[in-house]
């Protein structure tokens, strides 16, 4: 049998997957892509601009469809089909038979008809090629304008954002911004989200005429106002790709669309049309997950036939259009039917303008049951709600508990999960509903979220429902009487803490000795880094010695940072952020000799990149002689002590911040921890060294300093606690010793502070009595712990260089040492080079 | 067809590619052939030897011989220092769910030798 797939976009792809997982005998299968990539994630286009590249989007390698035995022809769209006799006649030249033939054409930008459209500088969004002209047209100008203020042309105008336009213009012709989701509320908060992340929003404006030579210049609006600007891209809706099934006479609606049945086949039986381009119930799906349902509803179709049977098993009835999306800077969702009211239905609303939230949930007059619903700005209840608003769960009592701030609703959102019914569709994108999961996980023995992926498919489409999946999956184990044990990995059967504390009850000191007394098998990427911390912690022995080099995670065996293109990075440290002019110029000497491109970090030093592995002995040889010393960037380990210039300089200092950042830095440098750890002081309340965002921040007072603590920046910024207040130097280390060791003993792998603390039942109040009131009576243990660690420092680079064994692991080919990585490769940027692109 | 001179004393098919104690225990090292960069792990703990293209396929890095090797469920297994992806040493196929492998060559030690087998990859 042989099947023809027209378009190699995302249903496409999806339909031949599913296809060949039946491995049918005697199939053929043969693919027409119009563009030049084999299909790729439409998705997350825009990711294009976060610099994603074709590789990473591409749903799978040209090679996959080869060793499925898929002929995909690119760059080759069909033009005609004869339908009947079953033929078809590529632009190519190839003239085919067909038994089936699926169309998966998609869609293209709908092109409103405005005079000057077609002018240099006006562009659409929608394919890879699309993006590429945008971005390299963006270089040139300033001004950009999206004309849509849908879905996709807000996300259009945070493309031009990422790519340095400034306050680009977002034109929309509806009174409100995304109309068909958003109510009118919801918009105006959506609006105001937008502008003050610097969007220029203008809604209820027709545009009239584009203005320009040959190159855009500005736009004219029908009211009379007009705008410049040097660019303008399009997302004013789509337009369904039915032109070939027009021109052979398949049945299409106005906008272009393939009418369908029930199962997907067009008005001739042996053609049928999925994704975006099909026509169901008068209605364009213009989603994945239904373009996904379109695509297994077909394969079934296909089976069918092979197997020469008249029994439909499968069969689409329409598709839930429910979404959630990351929007630039907050989140949006709307579900069931968002714009429900009147005097059946009861509507709550929650406002909140300043924080930008607003959600609206419409319920049945008596209470019972949700409609559906609008969120902004907090989207952590969506897939609960949708599941309760699809598979009509009984409300509570409260309804309005359902949208208030999620930590109230923790509770009912685990009741929540138990409610649902088996076939409550958990993944949308590929379909997965309850009972799939659980059973992953009481038939198949899956416990980790990467076994679910690879059992159910759930979660790897857009991603959306992996926290539910792991809370169905958490939820389920627990059911099984699976105790969900924190342990390491497969080779130990212990927590980080137990572990931490087994270690140093035996005296252990090489990864091999604790694998051998209290491990199984031999090891892995997960325990050989844990435990090589734990080691450190304990010992604080060089970490390369005793054949502990191997254990160490990649940065730690080298002793750098490796970045892009297999090169190091490295940092001496320069405490306190305080450098004599002597000392920048060895920097500056250095960089220069060995060719390092050289910035400025976040954390207060100098960073010098683009090191070859066998250079990075002799770089720091020099920086050592000059009296540096390796600054831990590489390690789970103290990074910086941020300082401000404090009362030396400056005329509102209360303290000499500097001198006691260089005293703490120089304390605890070296120190390796659960993760890394990082520290600031401030000369006084108005805070330049950002203290309060640090794992222990310290802030001046007139009395002496304040001492924060678990603050964190990162991806989920958390303020740090305050601990002490108007405390001496010598009570302020006594208490970072004693909060550090406590830190490193009991968090678990790659916790920070503020994570850590965030688990600790009775939280900074029990902390604080830990630390300051000595209430588990460690204290005095804690701190000469820390003074035994504080004596065993050594640089690390100092010994590695002055040891020929560790020496000479620094090279990149071991049968020619002297010869560098042939395939390191720069770019030049900005007098300086970097690191060339992924490959 | 002419060959470029050998960098290695050629022994039949298999090529001498460096000392056993050149190799770091429990770790890899990185072999040059010509052209070719090839990874040898020395997996101590099981007394054995394994040898792989360097390149990790992922990003095309050459970095897989300075990467952590282990178990999973008692397959040998490297784990490439960029993104952690993980590869079978003795099959090549990827572990942690891509679909991509890499290539595994047959190595031996003799007499504190050790030899590859790359009868598959030409000198150019
Ligand atoms: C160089 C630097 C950026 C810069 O050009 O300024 C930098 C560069 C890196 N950061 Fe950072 N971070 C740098 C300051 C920061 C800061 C700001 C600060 O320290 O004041 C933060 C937020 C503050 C914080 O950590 O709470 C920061 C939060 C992170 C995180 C997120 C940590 C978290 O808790 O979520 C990571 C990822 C990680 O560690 O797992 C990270 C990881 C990294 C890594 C190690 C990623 C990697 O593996 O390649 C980068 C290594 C570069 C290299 O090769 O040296 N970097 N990073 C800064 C070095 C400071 C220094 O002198 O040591
Ligand atoms: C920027 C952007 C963001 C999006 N975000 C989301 C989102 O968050 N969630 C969501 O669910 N959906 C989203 N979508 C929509 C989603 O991408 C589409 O629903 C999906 O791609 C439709 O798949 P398809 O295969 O039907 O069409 P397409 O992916 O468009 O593929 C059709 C392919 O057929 C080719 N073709 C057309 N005619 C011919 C011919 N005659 N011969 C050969 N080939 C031909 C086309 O060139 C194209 O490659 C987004 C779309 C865009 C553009
Ligand atoms: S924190 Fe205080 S001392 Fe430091 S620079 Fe600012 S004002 Fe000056
Ligand atoms: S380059 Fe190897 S895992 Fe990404």
């Amino acid at each position: 049998m042989k099947v023809v797939v027209i378009g190699n976009g995302m249903v496409g792809y999806k339909f031949c997957e599913k296809l060949i997982a039946k491995k049918l005998p005697d199939l053929e299968l043969i693919v027409f892509g119009e563009e030049q990539y084999p299909a790729y994630d439409r998705v997350h286009l825009s990711d294009f601009f976060n610099g994603k590249g074709v590789d990473d989007l591409t749903l799978a390698p040209a090679s996959w469809y080869a060793e499925n035995n898929i002929k995909l022809h690119l760059c080759d769209p069909v033009l005609y089909i004869r339908n009947s006799i079953k033929l078809l006649q590529t632009y190519k030249g190839y003239v085919m038979h067909y038994d089936i033939l699926v169309m998966a054409t998609g869609s293209a930008a709908f092109v409103p008809n405005i005079d000057g459209i077609d002018k240099r500088g006006v562009f659409l969004y929608r394919t890879i090629e699309d993006l590429h002209l945008i971005q390299s047209y963006a270089k040139k100008v300033k001004r950009g304008a999206v004309i849509g203020g849908g879905l996709l042309g807000l996300e259009a105008a945070k493309a031009l954002l990422d790519l340095g336009i400034k306050n680009p213009d977002v034109i929309e012709f509806a009174p409100r911004l995304m109309p068909r989701q958003l109510d009118e509320s919801g918009s105006k908060i959506l609006s105001n989200t937008l502008t003050n992340i610097g969007l220029n929003i203008h809604t209820n404006k027709n545009t009239a005429k584009i203005s320009g030579k040959e190159n855009v210049t500005g736009m004219q609006f029908t009211d009379g106002t007009s705008l410049s600007t040097d660019m303008i891209v399009i997302s004013a809706g789509i337009k369904p790709r039915g032109e070939l099934a027009v021109e052979c006479g398949l049945e299409t609606g106005i906008n272009g669309g393939i009418v369908v049945n029930n199962f997907m086949q067009t008005s001739d039986e042996n053609i049928y049309a999925i994704g975006e381009c099909a026509l169901y119930n008068e209605m364009t799906y213009g989603l994945i997950a239904p373009g996904y349902e379109m695509a297994d509803v077909t394969v079934n179709e296909i089976c069918r036939i092979h197997a020469k049977s008249n029994i439909r098993t499968k069969e689409f009835t329409g598709f839930d259009m429910s979404t959630k999306l990351k929007l630039v800077g907050t989140d949006v969702a709307s579900f069931g039917d968002p714009f429900a009211q009147g005097d059946t239905v009861r509507n709550i609303v929650l406002k909140d303008t300043s924080k930008g939230i607003y959600k609206r949930i419409n319920v049945t007059a008596d209470g019972k049951h949700l409609l559906g619903g609008v969120l902004i700005g907090d989207t952590t209840q969506y897939n609960i709600l949708l599941q309760t608003c699809k598979n009509k769960l009984i409300l509570p009592p409260h309804p309005e508990d359902l949208i208030l701030p999620a930590r109230d609703v923790k509770k009912e959102e685990g009741a929540g999960i138990v409610a649902l019914p088996d076939d409550a569709l958990i993944c949308s994108c590929e379909s997965v509903d309850k009972a799939a999961i659980c059973s992953a996980v009481i038939n198949q023995g899956c416990e980790t979220i990467d076994d679910i992926k690879k059992c159910t498919k759930a979660g790897t489409g857009c991603g959306g429902c992996l926290p539910m999946v792991k809370d169905l999956m958490v939820y389920t184990m627990k059911q099984q009487g699976k105790y969900v044990r924190n342990v390491l990995c497969e080779h130990f059967n212990y927590s980080r803490q137990e572990l931490f504390d087994l270690v140093k009850l035996h005296d252990l000191r090489t990864y091999n000795q604790v694998l051998d007394n209290l491990g199984k098998g031999d090891g892995c990427e997960i325990c050989k880094p844990a435990i090589s911390s734990i080691l450190a912690s304990l010992w604080n022995e060089m970490v390369l010695v005793k054949g502990n080099d191997t254990s160490q995670d990649s940065n730690d065996r080298f002793l750098a940072n490796i970045q892009k293109g297999g090169t190091y990075s490295v940092v001496p440290r320069i405490p306190g952020g305080e450098i004599t002019p002597e000392k920048l110029i060895v920097i500056g000497q250095v960089a220069q000799k060995y060719g390092l491109y050289t910035k400025i970090t976040g954390g207060q030093r100098i960073d010098l990149f683009g090191a070859h592995v066998s250079d990075l002995p002799s770089i720091w040889s020099e920086l050592i002689a000059a009296g540096f010393e390796s600054g831990h960037a590489y390690g789970k380990a103290l990074r910086t002590v941020k300082s401000c210039v404090g009362s030396t300089w400056c005329r509102f200092g209360l303290q000499d911040s500097v001198s006691f950042a260089i005293q703490i830095e120089e304390r605890y440098r070296g120190l390796r921890a659960p993760h890394k750890f990082k520290s600031a002081v401030s000369g006084c309340i108005r805070e330049c060294a950002e203290a309060q965002s640090k794992d222990f921040g310290i802030i001046a007072t007139e009395k002496g300093w304040n001492l924060y603590v678990c603050g964190n920046g990162g991806s989920k910024p958390q303020h740090a606690h305050l601990l002490a207040t108007d405390i001496d130097s010598d009570t302020c280390i006594k208490y970072i010793d004693r909060f550090l060791m406590f830190y490193i003993r009991t968090a678990d792998t790659l916790t920070r502070t503020a994570t850590w603390l965030n688990k600790m039942e009775g939280g900074i109040n029990y902390l604080r009595n830990v630390v300051v009131n000595d209430s588990l009576g460690m204290a005095e243990q804690w701190e000469q712990e820390m003074q035994a660690l504080v004596n065993a420092y050594q640089c690390e680079w100092k010994v590695a260089i002055e040891t020929p064994e560790i020496r000479k692991r620094f090279n990149h080919f071991i049968n020619a040492p002297e010869e560098k990585d042939p395939t390191v490769k720069f770019d030049a940027l900005r007098e300086q080079k970097k690191a060339a692109n992924w490959k | 067809m002419l060959k470029e001179p050998k960098i290695f004393e050629q022994n039949a098919h298999w090529i001498l590619a460096c000392k056993a104690e050149d190799v770091v225990e429990n770790g890899g090292v990185c072999v040059k052939y010509g052209e070719h960069q090839i990874a040898i792990f020395y997996f101590t703990r099981r007394n054995e030897w394994y040898a792989t293209q360097n390149e990790c396929p992922h990003k095309k890095q050459m970095a897989l011989s300075r990467g952590m090797i282990g178990t999973k469920n008692d397959e040998p297994k490297v784990a490439c220092p960029f993104h952690k992806k993980t590869f079978s040493l003795a099959t090549g196929k990827c572990l942690s769910g891509d679909e991509c492998s890499i290539n595994t060559y047959p190595i031996k030690e003799e007499n504190g030798n050790v030899y590859i087998c790359v009868d598959s990859l030409p000198l150019t």
